[in-house]
């Protein structure tokens, strides 16, 4: 039977230390709107996301009260839109109308984002992909919930280095398009190296072909609570350290497993992954920086944080697989940059630079994130960071992903607000050589030897 | 049997129980067990409960039940046992 204390340890997570569930995502396929005719696309897009997720936002809420426990984002992802739309859409204006009616039907059934404008050229890019990376910058403007990935490169196939040619002049064409609001649109954009399937994170959420028609995915968070369960244990071993990772990685993943069964009973639709990340927010306590920080480093970034979060990042994953019967998406700690207080106040003090980041995304999940750079940053210069990234993700075996913002109009020291769970960012500095050279080549770098399995 | 959970935690004042009893009784929930201890000076009771008799939702129980714990100055949650049994016991 459970205890009083056992009570209260549970309602002084949720209350004290900011545990929830961050996201649960209805994963739809649309490969049965595929259509020659882009209204009729359009018409059934709509008609299936609104039918299959009517009751997803209130009974998400339904949960949160019935458990106590607070379900702060209810998402949608959807097959990627550059094959439900490549048969209808002869223009990027075309997939731009397919954008316009994601946006509506997030609106009408209430979830604040919907994931899968989306393209996956890991090899080559076909006509409809190509249309729809060039439609991004126009669909990210002129809607508000929908978020774009583009999966670059994989293990087993390489980087395709022209989209990544094409991906820099892309994000700086988005910052443009959405200038008037310090290149918000960059936000909701994310390129992949292996990118998982069933990811329910935004901005990087699609529903993948190899997925069932519809499916629920979860997503748990949790860093406050690691970070008061290791103020109990400071100044101990490695050992006591990571003892307490994981128990604690344990009981918030089953607090998400929990979360995924309900809702997936509920709303009549199979279970899919629990993803076991450790998604920071800007509210104070609720930081993965803070967690680098009690682990024994004066600021992330400082020397020794690569190790401390790859320590991190492995025990979160060895406590959380217990706890969960399907583990997937991208599973481990995010180190997004303007979504973390602690992460923001390490580049503040010049303690944080992008170098140490792109060292930091080879031991976790997932990447360059939430980063605001100078707006007037060339567009081989962004290809080449993405390269950087894709050879991390490729040769390592593991997702990775850059989600950057180029400020337009802003430079170095000036900070970007972007409000809400996207948080704010202080401006940080590029690398100012060139790698036009490498980045005009053209073609794809092949797949690593260790890629050959059979 | 739905089991709920419910927890009455802050300033210890006349009357707590009563009120939560009272509100239980009225709604035909049937209280399993009570255990009630002070913390850091803080009034900490758990309750038990059978809600299946009763023709409210949990969902409902639980924000009436929240209310009354605004108005005597005490935080009260009404939980599905679900979260603590899943969260503590493998």
């Amino acid at each position: 039977m459970i205890n009083i204390f056992e009570v209260n340890e549970t309602n002084k997570m949720i209350e004290q230390e900011n545990l929830d569930v961050r996201t649960i995502t209805m994963g739809i396929s649309l490969l049965d709107c595929i259509d020659a005719d882009l209204q009729q696309v359009n018409r059934k897009v709509y008609e299936k996301i609104t039918r299959l997720a009517r009751n997803l936002v209130e009974t998400g809420e339904e949960i949160s009260r019935e458990f106590g426990i607070p379900v702060v984002n209810k998402r949608i992802s959807v097959t990627p839109i550059a094959l439900i739309g490549g048969a209808a859409c002869k223009a990027p204006e075309d997939f731009v109308t397919l954008a316009e009616t994601l946006d509506q039907a997030a609106k009408e059934v209430g979830v604040n984002f919907i994931g899968g404008y989306s393209a996956m050229v890991s090899k080559g890019m076909t006509k409809a992909d190509e249309m729809l990376i060039r439609s991004i910058p126009e669909a990210l403007a002129c809607t508000e919930r929908v978020c774009s990935s583009v999966n670059l490169g994989s293990t087993k196939t390489g980087i395709n280095m022209d989209a990544v040619k094409l991906m820099g002049e892309i994000v700086l064409a988005t910052a443009n398009a959405t200038k008037d609001q310090d290149s918000l649109g960059c936000a909701k954009l994310v390129v992949f190296c292996n990118a998982p399937d069933d990811n329910p994170f935004m901005a990087g959420a699609f529903h993948g072909v190899t997925e069932a028609d519809a499916i629920i995915n979860v997503g748990v968070s949790g860093p406050g609570v690691v970070k008061t369960a290791l103020e109990k244990v400071r100044g101990k071993d490695f050992e006591v350290l990571c003892e307490t990772i994981k128990k604690t990685a344990f009981k918030v993943t089953r607090v998400g497993q929990l979360v995924a069964k309900e809702a997936s009973k509920r709303l009549g639709i199979p279970f899919g992954i629990v993803d076991l990340s450790l998604a920071p927010t800007p509210a104070i306590g609720d930081s993965v920086a803070d967690i680098l920080h009690e682990i024994g480093v004066e600021y992330a970034g400082a020397p020794g944080t690569t190790a401390a979060l790859a320590l991190l990042n492995d025990q979160v994953k060895k406590g959380g697989v217990m706890a969960s019967s399907y583990v997937g998406g991208l599973s481990g700690a995010f180190i997004p940059v303007s979504e973390d207080q602690g992460m923001i106040d390490a580049v503040k003090a010049n303690a944080l630079t992008l170098e140490k980041l792109e060292a930091m995304t080879c031991v976790c999940s997932v990447g360059l994130d939430m980063i605001a750079i100078p707006g007037d940053t060339k567009a081989t210069t962004i290809s080449g960071i993405i390269a950087d990234e894709c050879a991390i993700g490729m040769v390592n075996q593991k997702t990775t992903a850059v989600r950057l913002i180029p400020v337009i109009g802003k430079g170095v020291g000036e900070t970007v607000e972007f409000g809400g769970l996207l948080g704010y960012a202080p401006i940080m500095p590029v690398n100012p050589y060139s790698c036009d050279a490498f980045v005009n080549r053209g073609g794809r770098i092949p797949a690593p030897i260790h890629s050959f399995k059979n | 049997m739905k089991k709920t959970i419910i927890s009455v935690v802050g300033q210890d004042t006349v009357g707590i129980i009563a009120k939560v009893c009272t509100y239980l009784a009225e709604n035909n929930i049937n209280i399993l067990d009570i255990s009630q201890t002070i913390i850091d000076g803080y009034f900490n009771m758990m309750m038990i409960t059978d809600t299946s008799r009763s023709e409210k939702k949990l969902d409902q129980i639980s924000t009436e039940l929240a209310e009354i714990g605004k108005e005597i100055g005490v935080v009260i949650h009404a939980q599905h046992e679900d979260i603590f049994t899943k969260m503590h016991r493998i």
